[in-house]
């Protein structure tokens, strides 16, 4: 069993995402061990990418300002570093496919899995062309984690098939970040995806408040939040550890 | 014709769909439809009606017989894309893509912009068709084609700024892309460019190539003979890829494309993809760009709003790599110069972006063989260009 199912063996997984190097990779660190104790199942760490062609505005900018601080896909590996040597919490990295592509796919799997890196999440690689990585992500122990949209419909089967690590369900069309409501048929989605695999769903898209995380949990293994969490980094900067726990705390009690 | 795509979707290495699953079902949909329309006899007939009656074509070949004598070498002729309704080759493919959106039961238009040249085609493609249109420039660009955006509402599109990353043409793309993932039910994103993920850079060129069709019937009943060289400006590339595509096959034919090379290829402030960028996996598909070692995608600058991307469409990477095509940079320096030249010259105020063919051409033509022929392609008219020549010339002239 690889990490990432670890994430999904106490209950529902609440799953965090944060970018890497906002406002600072010390603060990264301290955020990725904050969030963890206050019971995030597996973090998501976001090698930021000059154009997130996936993403809303919040995670945007949060991007630019990771890029505009320095952050490299190196700085990613260092701060994961930083982790591990007082955390086991399982990771995953979400990036776009283009810095992968630059640091060398052998060298980039190699290093996820020599720091404990579980997954990677790449919005831009879709089933057709997930060739590209897939053969030595899978020599690494690396899962490379599989989107399933609302406009997937018989891809659905397809995609969830040969999914690895979990299943990222996207809620809503269009980008990342925080709605109001969530209209997707989730259920049938996750329906259609437990017909031909045993892999934890976990929702994400739009999430923000413990209600819908509530409500969607209940169709599935677990919930994604980014945004909203990239948010109350963007408000407190170098001091949202606080707010950050009390916010993952509350999200992860309603999911329970 | 030897098709260069090699498997589904892939020029060589470059090409693909790298995009978000929630377009993928969408492009494959846009794909099957493509293959049914593009053999489709009906389909063929009003694309070639509307080519005629509403656009003007076929457009002119015309002896440049001046410009000639004056470079003292080859026989130069211009391709007068620039005489097509809208000004520009940018109708060709929105004429195609239109028509393809409208049978497949499609209502809504959206596309990014650069110059504004491709988005005022497209909001009139929008209007001719009685279609829902919104077009996504950067914000820069719209200060800088100020009057493009006003044309474009006189035209019934809503144009939004965009106001992320650099304010340009690929936060324009990145911007047109969030929000066809957002809603794809009536929506056909009308890609201006042989770029993005497969389809669109095969439907771009086969829509773009018939510039090259006629072309090359122009020349062969003009001289009797092919053309030493056809020449094009590249930014995405779809005017050269159309200017290339039926010339491919005759090896004699050296096909050169004129890349914006801004200030100089020794400086930060270039779009010369080719002479400066390297391979990667962008805006849906692998080619080359301009970006950092880390990969990330490079701010890029050239006088011409046009070609203000930092990459290069699937089919000339693949061009370039296999020796078929050149590519070549020209300087803002250069390319003002030449609009002046061609103006002085021919009486042609042509685009700042087919300057840049044109400045290369003055540097070629003169030591070539007086039997020797040059086919530029003028992509577009020069009007929108105008205040910013003058004001690169010190005049504060404003639109």
């Amino acid at each position: 069993m690889s990490k990432i199912r670890e994430a999904f063996a106490n209950g529902k997984a609440f799953i965090a995402f944060l970018t890497a190097g906002d406002p600072t990779a010390e603060c990264t660190v301290n955020y990725i061990l904050e969030i963890e104790k206050a019971g995030a199942d597996l973090i998501e760490i976001g090698i930021p990418f000059s154009d997130p062609t996936a993403e809303g505005v919040v995670i945007q900018e949060a991007s630019l300002r990771a890029l505009k601080g320095g952050m490299t896909t190196e700085g990613v590996f260092q701060i994961v570093e930083e982790v591990r040597k007082k955390s086991q919490v399982p990771l995953a990295l979400m990036t776009y496919l283009n810095p992968v592509f630059h640091y060398g796919y052998e060298a980039f799997f190699s290093r996820c899995q020599s720091l404990g890196v579980d997954g990677i999440i790449v919005p831009d690689l879709p089933f057709e062309e997930k060739g590209e990585v897939e053969e030595v992500a899978a020599r690494f122990g690396v899962d490379v984690v599989s989107l399933i949209a609302p406009t997937s419909k018989e891809r659905i089967r397809l995609i969830a098939k040969e999914a690895k690590g979990f299943i990222y369900v996207v809620s809503s069309m269009g980008v990342t970040g925080v709605r109001s409501k969530i209209t997707t048929d989730i259920d049938g989605m996750v329906k259609e995806i437990r017909a031909v695999t045993d892999t934890p769903c976990a929702i994400g898209f739009g999430i923000s408040t413990p209600e819908q995380a509530a409500e969607m949990a209940g169709y599935a293994d677990g919930v994604i939040v980014g945004s909203a969490i990239v948010k109350l980094i963007e408000k407190n900067g170098a001091n949202a550890e606080e707010e950050l726990y009390r916010y993952v705390s509350s999200m992860k009690a309603a999911i329970k | 014709m030897k098709e260069n795509m090699i498997s589904r979707g892939r020029y060589g290495n470059y090409g693909g769909q790298y995009i978000p699953e929630t377009l993928m079902n969408e492009l494959i949909h846009l794909e099957e439809s493509y293959e049914f329309y593009r053999k489709d006899k009906d389909f063929l007939k009003e694309l070639d009606t509307l080519f005629k009656e509403y656009a003007g074509r076929p457009s002119l070949l015309y002896y440049a017989e001046k410009m000639t004598k004056d470079l003292g070498g080859a026989k130069i002729y211009l391709k007068r894309e620039d005489l097509n309704h809208t000004g520009s080759h940018k109708i060709n493919n929105v004429l195609g893509q239109a028509l393809l959106a409208k049978k497949m039961g499609k209502t809504r238009l959206i596309a990014e912009t650069g110059a504004g040249q491709h988005g005022v085609a497209t909001a009139t493609a929008a209007a001719l068709f009685g279609m829902e249109c919104e077009i996504f420039m950067g914000e820069e660009d719209t200060e800088r084609q100020a009057l493009n955006v006003y044309r474009m509402e006189l035209l019934g599109a809503k144009v939004h700024p965009v106001k992320s990353g650099t304010r340009t043409l690929k936060d324009a793309v990145n911007e047109t892309m969030r929000e066809w993932a957002s809603r794809v039910d009536d929506t056909l994103y009308v890609l201006g460019s042989v770029m993005g993920p497969h389809p669109f850079p095969m439907i771009v060129r086969d829509f773009q190539s018939v510039i090259s069709r006629e072309a090359r019937a122009q020349i062969l009943e003009k001289e009797g003979k092919l053309p030493s060289a056809v020449v094009a400006c590249v930014g995405g590339g779809s005017n050269a890829m159309g200017a290339f595509y039926n010339f491919i096959e005759d090896k004699e034919v050296r096909l050169i494309g004129c890349e914006a090379a801004g200030k100089g290829v020794d400086t930060a402030l270039t779009a010369a993809t080719i002479a400066t960028g390297s391979v990667g996996i962008f805006h849906g598909m692998k080619s080359y760009f301009c970006q950092d070692e880390f990969g990330q995608i490079a701010p890029v600058y050239s006088i011409s709003a046009g070609l203000d991307y930092p990459g290069i469409g699937p089919e000339h990477a693949y061009l370039h790599d296999t020796g078929r095509a050149e590519y070549v940079p020209v300087t803002d320096d250069e390319a003002v110069a030449a609009f002046e030249y061609m103006a002085r010259t021919e009486g042609i105020i042509c685009a700042i972006e087919s300057a840049h063919a044109i400045a290369h051409v003055q540097k070629i033509a003169g030591s070539m063989d007086r039997d020797d022929i040059i086919i530029v392609n003028i992509s577009g008219r020069g009007d929108k260009d105008v205040a910013a020549i003058a004001r690169y010339r010190g005049r504060d002239i404003h639109e």
